[in-house]
């Protein structure tokens, strides 16, 4: 686990404690290169690129957006439920979501 | 600056260099990668840069802020849970636990799962645990969640698996009766993982990374392209990777092709123009650590790949830095004061979507 650890130190974009999984999404949904999922992803969160690593901004934005934190706050959306929010802001699909929803009658 | 510079080989080993001989292996390695992969090398500010970041006297180094990028892993959860053959540090948690710990102890962009046994053919005969722990798992991640594998065409031949081992022809001389045996495992291994894949579609699937494709040559990286491609005809919504094995693909076959392109001895600017129009999402690139040579030759060499990878491609390029590949050292526990240069070099020269 050093190595991934390392990686995740030394170049990652933090993940749920910053924006990094967000950015992640529209790599792999949109096929978008860093530098253009970043500012789609900046976009929509209404801050700057440099915002999406900066964990003072970030952790904020995530508990009133509702998508997920790495610090456990009771009755806090994660998960599905996170993820369902993350869908809904970035404007992309997530199979999970789609297949909880359509298991739960939720509209989707 | 001191002429005594602390830096390693491509096995671990901490040597000490000048900063000449520095600057020598690096431009050695990244002329290396020139010659053999048909691409520009390193420019001399890059070379300069690169010098710098191994000369760094801090045991870590790490990219400037706004610059970080994303960390994807094959099967990275693994190594809380398994043993020493798989890089593991052997805490038994389960399956879940390690991913959700991975996912917000760690800090990781996504997280993953994957058989213990990591490639898709063992997976095929045990689907159904897979996908109830998959789905169970989804339900609590936040972080993107792939499930990985790999196509691990190996596996197909005898006595593993139903077609004639092509080495065991090729030794007879019988090169059209190896050629045939391979295509015909390719075959299976296409259908396993359609087999597979749609499977956890069904279960909610996030995303499939198909991991070290064409580890048994360009057979096995024919499969998972043409897997791709036929996925993706009926399941577009499902984001997936396709993951290299090498700086150029083995030609096990040496005819095999996918649009017309010859696969044998394709390079990294290639390889992710095959997933590409495969219809992948993330391209996987990686470049196998020579453990005779340095750090900085490696690492040289890598980048000079790396970079003619992620300017030809359209689609995100991650690169392997797992050990041995792209300069990260070929030992278990692969000293951080090289995977963190690995890293940084990665991302600000060779342009990396992610590691």
């Amino acid at each position: 686990m050093g190595m991934h650890i390392s990686h995740i130190m030394t170049s990652g974009m933090g993940g749920l404690r910053t924006a990094g999984d967000l950015v992640a999404w529209m790599q792999m949904t949109r096929r978008m290169k860093i530098n253009e999922a970043k500012e789609y992803v900046a976009g929509k969160l209404g801050v700057e690129v440099l915002d999406l690593t900066d964990e003072e901004v970030m952790r904020q934005l995530r508990e009133d957006l509702g998508l997920g934190l790495v610090t456990s706050v009771a009755g806090s959306p994660k998960g599905i439920r996170a993820k369902m929010k993350i869908a809904e802001l970035l404007g992309i699909r997530i199979n999970s979501v789609d297949l909880f929803k359509s298991q739960t009658g939720y509209p989707r | 600056m001191i002429d005594a510079i602390s830096t390693r080989m491509g096995d671990g080993e901490r040597v000490t260099m000048s900063a000449s001989e520095l600057k020598e292996e690096i431009l050695a390695g990244t002329e290396d990668a020139a010659e053999k992969g048909g691409v520009p090398r390193l420019t001399d500010d890059e070379l300069d840069r690169l010098f710098e970041i191994m000369a760094d006297p801090n045991r870590m180094v790490s990219v400037e802020p706004g610059k970080e990028v994303i960390v994807t892993d094959d099967g990275g959860t693994m190594s809380f849970y398994s043993g020493q053959d798989g890089g593991g540090v052997g805490v038994p948690l389960s399956r879940l636990q390690a991913i959700l710990i991975y996912e917000r102890a760690c800090g990781a962009d996504t997280t993953s799962m994957g058989h213990s046994d990591y490639s898709y053919k063992p997976v095929k005969s045990i689907v159904n645990f897979e996908m109830n722990e998959y789905y169970t798992a989804s339900q609590m991640t936040t972080a993107p969640f792939f499930y990985g594998a790999q196509p691990n065409l190996g596996l197909y031949y005898q006595p593993d698996g139903p077609c004639v081992n092509p080495a065991e022809l090729l030794g007879k001389g019988d090169i059209e009766g190896a050629k045939k045996t391979q295509e015909e495992a390719a075959e299976y291994l296409r259908k396993d993982l359609g087999f597979v894949v749609r499977k956890l579609d069904t279960v909610g699937c996030e995303g499939i990374n198909f991991d070290t494709s064409g580890s048994a040559g360009d057979a096995d990286y024919w499969a998972a392209l043409q897997a791709v491609r036929d996925l993706k005809k009926n399941l577009p919504h499902l984001p997936m990777i396709l993951g290299a094995s090498g700086e150029f693909i083995l030609g096990m076959h040496g005819s095999v092709e996918f649009d017309g392109k010859r696969l044998a001895g394709m390079y990294p600017q290639d390889q992710v123009k095959m997933a590409e129009a495969a219809g992948a999402d993330i391209a996987g690139v990686a470049v196998n650590t020579n453990t005779n040579q340095s750090v900085a030759w490696n690492l040289a060499r890598a980048t000079t790949f790396v970079k003619a990878a992620t300017a030809a491609s359209n689609i995100p390029v991650h690169v392997n830095v797992g050990m041995g590949v792209a300069g990260v050292p070929m030992m278990e526990q692969p000293p951080i004061d090289s995977v963190s240069r690995v890293s940084k070099t990665l991302v600000e020269l060779g342009k990396a979507d992610g590691l």
